[in-house]
């Protein structure tokens, strides 16, 4: 029986693989990743490396995969924390808070992602023209075509070397309070350790801005008025915005109610024996409550976090260059279907796994071990 | 001598839950402040100033500073049917009803068994059917090409969960498999798709699927979309129900095996009746979700009830009135999510009560 099911897939994938050959060929189509090399002779409005229309095919996509984990890595941050804030509202024990946290979440739960996308996509390219835009202080400004915000000039290439450090900075300090083996270390010496980390890291930000600076420029680029558009600063485009409050709001909705049942599930024991030794309601909540409700809501967070990033696809409706979307161009302009679905597919299966399991490790290392959780 | 129990005035249970303590006071202004700035302006944008017929458009375009409803009694019948001919949209909208009667007789405890909820289900999609394509009974055909709006949202729901709930109880079933290969192998497939988006699966049942079939097999895009929303729904499902399974104490299963039952006796009178009322909430969210994310459909060129209001304020006429016809939009799909999320709410405090 066994070999019979196996046996049934594979006739079945043979099958596909073998019409779609006759059809490809039947229409002259070649097949093979050959193409990955050609130029694609299209732009994209929006690219977090150099883009030109000379590039190859190979680099539009990653291009897309780039942009795809940027939109992610901000919405995720900004659902997690706008989320954990309402979860917090909603057991908070005040009605009207609870009132409100529950009217969010009801409101950007139950509505469709793509319709929320939608909205506040049209309410963004509906704000007045650039020449009537609303103006911050005169440095930063908001309009119809996006929001332009102050910079510096400083290549792309280097803003990505700070950013990994500024990764890698966090994460050392986190691990040297977390790590068994640093138990024996006092806490006076972490807490120097730790300030002479973050020292390195401004210290090596300012060199590394100072290098890459872009020759005969002010280091801080302001946004000015010329003609009809913004000139200088750096533009976010109401297709990012859009996409960043729709999926932030929604996930926001979502991870609310994670974080309410995490906080639920927190036995009230607990609170009461905080209480009972006298720790005030702040400490109660951030040395008791907090840790143990991060530690049950983790493994349904982690589904979330991957069932939110796979959302960002819907990006494409109203035109944010993402990976799906440059697959989807490609596909008309190149007619190579199989091949990009098939790299689509991939793509997706890397990243949500990787993902997925860089979480679980987070995960492995925080919970509780053993009969620590025994009530 | 012990205190007698003086039952708590209104005043009392205002006062304990608002303002119990000085912080708790605090959270109450300023909350409550927010929420009637937030109520103050909904009313006066969406009520009190607002243009509720299409005659006035003009007063809009003037800046009465309130909503424009007008676009909705304008422009109510492309967004709720999309396409379809003028003649006969209340076949459409007949078919609509047909299949919310279909969702609410199923919340009847009557219709709670296999047999009857199937028959239920196939009788409510079949009237749904033909009421919209015709053919029969002197009706014109209407292809699925001028099906829009909200029917279309809903007949892609219907036709996603009567083909995804078998797929999705055989793919559990096989998952549970005593024999190892088959499933791992069934592990693997349900795993992948799930780490998939449910666009690019779409997206590839739209696009690819023509290469890889013989002709006579390709279908509608319609129908294409359908059965890949179908298989990803199954995944998602096939999981909540194998859950459900698992809950089940492995005696039940041996016992049966022990008085003689075959395989799917096995299943059919005694696992999966269990399997089902373990899963039911999950299952009943597996529904809200499915029904939001039809409209993803749009993306690939379906004329569904987002992308019908997207056609409402798409010409010269209207094309100010956005929030308004997305509000619009927001509440019909509100409704419906609204009332089965209740439902399911209901439905799991009545199971903890029967559990007890």
């Amino acid at each position: 029986m066994q070999i019979g099911f196996v046996g049934g897939l594979v006739l079945l994938i043979l099958i596909f693989i073998i019409t779609a050959r006759t059809n490809l060929e039947a229409q002259g189509m070649t097949s093979g990743f050959g193409f990955l090399n050609r130029a694609t002779g299209w732009g994209v409005n929006f690219s977090l490396i150099e883009f030109t229309t000379s590039d190859t095919y190979l680099k539009v996509i990653w291009v897309g995969i780039l942009n795809s984990m940027f939109l992610g890595a901000i919405a995720l941050t900004i659902a997690t924390f706008l989320g954990t804030l309402v979860g917090i509202m909603r057991v908070s024990g005040n009605k009207m808070a609870e009132l409100i946290g529950t009217t969010f979440v009801e409101i950007f739960r139950n509505l469709p992602l793509l319709l929320q996308l939608f909205f506040w996509y049209s309410l963004l390219t509906s704000l007045p023209k650039p020449k009537q835009g609303i103006s911050i202080f005169d440095v930063a400004f908001i309009s119809g075509r996006g929001f332009y915000l102050p910079g510096l000039n400083v290549s792309g290439g280097y803003v990505f070397v700070v950013f990994l450090i500024l990764v890698a900075t966090i994460s050392l300090a986190l691990w040297l309070r977390m790590a068994k083996r640093f138990k024996r270390i006092p806490e006076v010496r972490k807490t120097l350790i730790t300030r002479m980390l973050w020292l390195g890291f401004v210290v090596l930000t300012v060199v590394i801005f100072w290098l890459g600076r872009i020759p005969d420029t002010p280091l801080l680029n302001i946004p000015y008025l010329k003609g009809l558009n913004f000139r200088d600063g750096i533009r976010v485009s109401p297709e990012l915005l859009a996409c960043i409050i729709a999926i932030s709001l929604y996930g926001a909705a979502y991870i609310g109610e994670i974080v309410r049942a995490g906080f639920n599930s927190v036995s009230k024991g607990q609170g009461e024996a905080g209480h009972a030794l006298g720790l005030s309601p702040w400490q109660n909540f951030s040395r008791i409550k907090l840790p143990l409700a991060i530690r049950a809501v983790m493994p349904t967070l982690i589904n979330q976090y991957v069932w939110l990033f796979k959302a960002t696809t819907i990006g494409i409706a109203i035109g944010f260059v993402d990976f799906f979307m440059v697959i989807s161009t490609s596909i008309n302009q190149s007619g190579q279907t199989l091949e990009l679905i098939a790299i689509l597919m991939g793509g997706f299966l890397i990243i949500n796994y990787s993902m997925a399991w860089v979480l679980n490790c987070v995960n492995d290392a925080i919970k509780l071990k053993g009969n620590q959780l025994r009530t | 001598m012990a205190k007698t129990y003086v039952e708590p005035t209104l005043i009392d249970r205002i006062r304990a839950d608002y303002f119990s303590s000085r912080m708790d006071t605090a959270m109450t202004t300023v909350f409550g402040a927010l929420a009637l700035w937030v109520i103050y302006n909904l009313v006066s944008w969406g009520i009190v100033n607002a243009v509720w017929s299409a005659e006035n458009r003009d007063l809009c375009a003037h800046g009465s500073g309130g909503a424009c409803w007008g676009v909705i009694d304008s422009r109510w019948r492309l967004i709720l049917f999309g396409l379809y001919p003028y003649e006969e949209q209340w076949r459409s909208a007949l078919a609509c009803l047909a299949i919310v009667l279909v969702g609410g007789l199923s919340c009847v405890p009557y219709f709670w068994n296999a047999k009857r909820i199937t028959t239920l289900w196939l009788a409510g999609f079949a009237t749904f059917y033909v009421l919209m394509r015709g053919g029969y009974f002197g009706l014109t055909t209407v292809f699925e090409q001028n099906w829009g709006g909200l029917s279309l949202t809903i007949f892609i729901f219907a036709a996603t969960s009567l083909l995804g709930m078998p797929l999705a109880i055989i793919f559990a079933l096989l998952r549970r498999s005593e024999l190892p290969v088959i499933a791992k192998t069934m592990g693997i497939i349900i795993d992948t798709i799930r780490s998939l988006p449910l666009l690019s699966i779409m997206f590839t049942f739209a696009i690819v699927l023509p290469f890889v079939l013989p002709d006579w097999l390709t279908g509608d895009k319609l129908y294409r979309v359908i059965v890949g929303y179908a298989l990803f729904f199954a995944c998602y499902q096939a999981e909540i129900i194998r859950g459900g399974m698992q809950a089940l104490p492995a005696g039940q299963e041996e016992a049966a095996k022990a008085l003689g039952m075959g395989y799917w006796h096995r299943i059919g009178y005694i696992v999966l009746p269990q399997a089902f009322r373990n899963a039911l909430p999950p299952t009943i969210n597996q529904f809200v979700i499915t029904f939001k994310e039809t409209s993803l459909v749009a993306i690939i060129g379906f004329f569904e009830v987002v992308k019908s209001g997207d056609a409402a304020f798409g010409n010269a006429e209207w094309n100010f009135a956005h929030v308004e016809v997305y509000s619009f939009v927001a509440l019909i799909y509100f409704v419906f999510v609204f009332a089965l999320s209740r439902y399911g709410a209901y439905l799991e405090r009545r199971l903890a009560v029967a559990e007890r």
